[in-house]
């Protein structure tokens, strides 16, 4: 990284552009996109100022799913929060409940079993294959092929979405994962079953390529724009595929090593201009190292017990300190931070949410674009709305 | 990467006459924190950002706490005569922590794939003087999650370029994170009041209308 500089704070005050004598050509036009709009991925808000067709000024404005997840966390057992984190990131409700499971084997100081651990990895790499197809279908939607990529994206998610199931009972919500291990062991029908889906995955996946990556109107709608500099991404904090577009190999699973992940053959995919086809084919190419994860975690699945005998599920009362535990999620880093007075509750449950944090940037990307672009940096960033309000 | 007390012995010599504690963290992980004085806490964590050695260029998370006044019972083992006899008792002492909010920093460095250091800061009370400097010009990254604590704690963030409620709507009186906020007498969230629910609701019934006397 060349330069740490800190961005200077932005001016708010915006005008319209001025001809050769001075005076305004035209008005300002505000408008409101969203809560309820089919662009927006929920129920989020964009304070737009537009200039013709070009975005002046963009606020975003949220809020509508607040429900106050941290209060929550405080009035409830550790255990208990489990299932609140499923409702997070409602797509990727493994790797919350993962994130979440870390950091109090942090605070408590548990170990998983190798067995558990092997599942754990698994399931984080399903959900972040399942996350990112689904996330392409939904981009694509935004450009306006509507309804057919998505129902593409929406098949293979059913696939991932029976294995979740059949495993833990659920589709979406599937609180899964305990402190020091998972809920349930899986069998080997069960992995012959996952074998199965990851090996066609591929298949997918060169099928999704073949009409997308070269696409002339996903490259015109794509190429060079919401572009975001390296300095800029790192300086506000954005993370996962966004940051990595953006040329900084900073992978959680790479650098934390949390988890067995160092046993793994796998690489980053970073890209070189961090525009929105770059955030797309760095999605696309890290499917791809899902894949090989999940074909050497299936392959090496070892035999054992799936709980660590020491953790208790009841009662459970860690001893009075803090912690910070993160995960890297499909979306970027996920964080919780616990503070324990050696009460069932914890005193302090923070969660770090990524596409809360990814969104500084939105009006960075946006201005001097159209407002129809504006739609699809949204989409390339990846939010969903029960992370962000919480 | 440097031990926090490295940190902290070359934090004193590029900054003098600044005050640094390092809290203690008993649990296993035992993350330690840096705790500055609000005042000079810009200066200390431009250092952090600069120098070469540690570079923490990205603050992953802020969290805000809320430390109401509290009596805190520690336990002190004293030797006491009974009886002539030296014995050792076990006394029971009270102090009473002034009640302050609090302001987290996780800081980590992208380019050198290291940390965390913890930066903490205090404000002098929960009422009045609630301000801190906010850290959103050095790291852009803080700006929402100093926001959030602004909305549900009422830090006040001085050098903020943009401190609005975030989650909250604009009119929102109160910061509901605060460990003594009471929400506020929601009747209706029942669609049929019943039991203690039907007592609160009836609140806010109008007063039942008097028989009318015929004429």
């Amino acid at each position: 990284m060349s330069s740490l500089a800190a961005m200077p704070p932005k001016s708010f005050e915006v005008k319209p552009k001025l001809d050769e004598s001075g005076t305004p050509i035209g008005e300002l036009l505000e408008i409101s996109m969203g809560p309820h709009h089919p662009s927006t991925h929920g129920v989020f808000r964009m304070d737009v100022v537009l200039d013709g067709e070009t975005v002046v000024k963009l606020k975003p404005v949220f809020g509508y799913l607040h429900r106050n997840h941290e209060k929550i966390g405080e009035n409830i057992s550790y255990l208990a929060s489990m299932p609140y984190t499923d409702r997070l990131d409602y797509f990727c409700s493994m790797t919350n409940n993962w994130a979440y499971a870390l950091t109090v084997e942090k605070l408590a100081g548990l170990a998983v079993p190798e067995r558990a651990e092997y599942i754990r990895v698994i399931m984080a790499e399903l959900t972040r294959l399942q996350n990112h197809t689904c996330l392409i279908g939904f981009f694509l939607q935004d450009m306006g092929a509507l309804g057919t990529p998505m129902m593409y994206a929406f098949r293979e998610r059913e696939k991932i979405l029976d294995i979740f199931e059949s495993v833990s009972g659920a589709r979406m919500m599937c609180n899964y994962m305990r402190f020091g291990g998972v809920r349930v062991d899986v069998n080997d029908e069960w992995i012959a079953q996952t074998k199965k889906v990851v090996s066609d995955y591929s298949k997918f996946l060169d099928e999704f390529g073949t009409f997308l990556t070269e696409n002339e109107i996903v490259l015109a709608r794509t190429q060079f724009i919401g572009v975001m500099p390296k300095e800029l991404a790192v300086n506000a904090s954005i993370t996962g595929p966004m940051l990595r577009a953006a040329g900084v190999n900073y992978d959680l699973r790479k650098v934390d090593k949390y988890g067995i992940y160092s046993r793994f053959n796998f690489q980053v995919p970073v890209g070189e201009h961090g525009d929105i086809y770059d955030r797309y084919m760095v999605r696309v190419l890290e499917m791809r190292e899902s894949i090989k994860i999940l074909e050497q975690a299936l392959r090496d699945i070892p035999a054992g017990p799936v709980m660590d005998p020491k953790s208790k599920l009841r009662g459970f009362r860690p001893k009075p300190g803090e912690v910070y535990g993160r995960v890297e999620g499909p979306k970027g880093e996920l964080g919780f931070y616990l503070i324990s007075d050696g009460s069932p509750n914890p005193y302090r449950y923070r969660v770090r949410p990524p596409s809360f944090v990814n969104l500084t940037v939105l009006e960075d990307m946006c201005l001097g674009h159209r407002i129809s672009d504006a739609v699809v940096i949204l989409g390339s960033v990846d939010i969903v709305l029960g992370e962000v309000d919480r | 990467m440097e031990t926090l007390e490295q940190i902290k012995t070359r934090l004193g010599a590029a900054l003098p006459l600044t005050k640094l504690d390092i809290l203690p963290n008993e649990c296993p992980a035992g993350e330690r924190s840096l705790l500055v004085e609000s005042d000079r806490a810009f200066d200390v964590a431009k250092f952090l950002r600069d120098d070469a050695q540690l570079k923490l260029d990205y603050c992953s998370n802020v969290t805000g706490i809320d430390w109401p006044e509290a009596k805190i019972k520690t336990k002190v083992k004293k030797m006491v005569l009974v009886e002539g006899a030296e014995k050792e008792v076990e006394e029971t002492i009270e102090t009473l922590r002034s009640g302050h909010l609090e302001v987290v920093y996780h800081l980590y460095s992208m380019e050198l794939k290291h940390g965390p250091v913890i930066l903490r800061m205090r404000t002098e009370n929960r009422t009045d003087k609630t301000h801190l400097p906010s850290l959103t010009p050095l790291w852009r990254g803080a700006e929402f999650q100093e926001r959030e604590i602004f909305d549900l704690y009422g830090v006040i963030f001085d050098g903020h370029p943009d401190l609005r409620r975030i989650l909250m709507w604009d009119e929102f009186v109160g910061f509901p994170m605060r460990r003594d906020y009471v929400a506020p007498d929601d009747f209706e969230y029942e669609p049929t009041p019943h039991d203690e629910v039907l007592v609160e609701a009836k609140k806010h019934y109008p007063a039942e209308p008097k028989a009318e006397v015929k004429a």
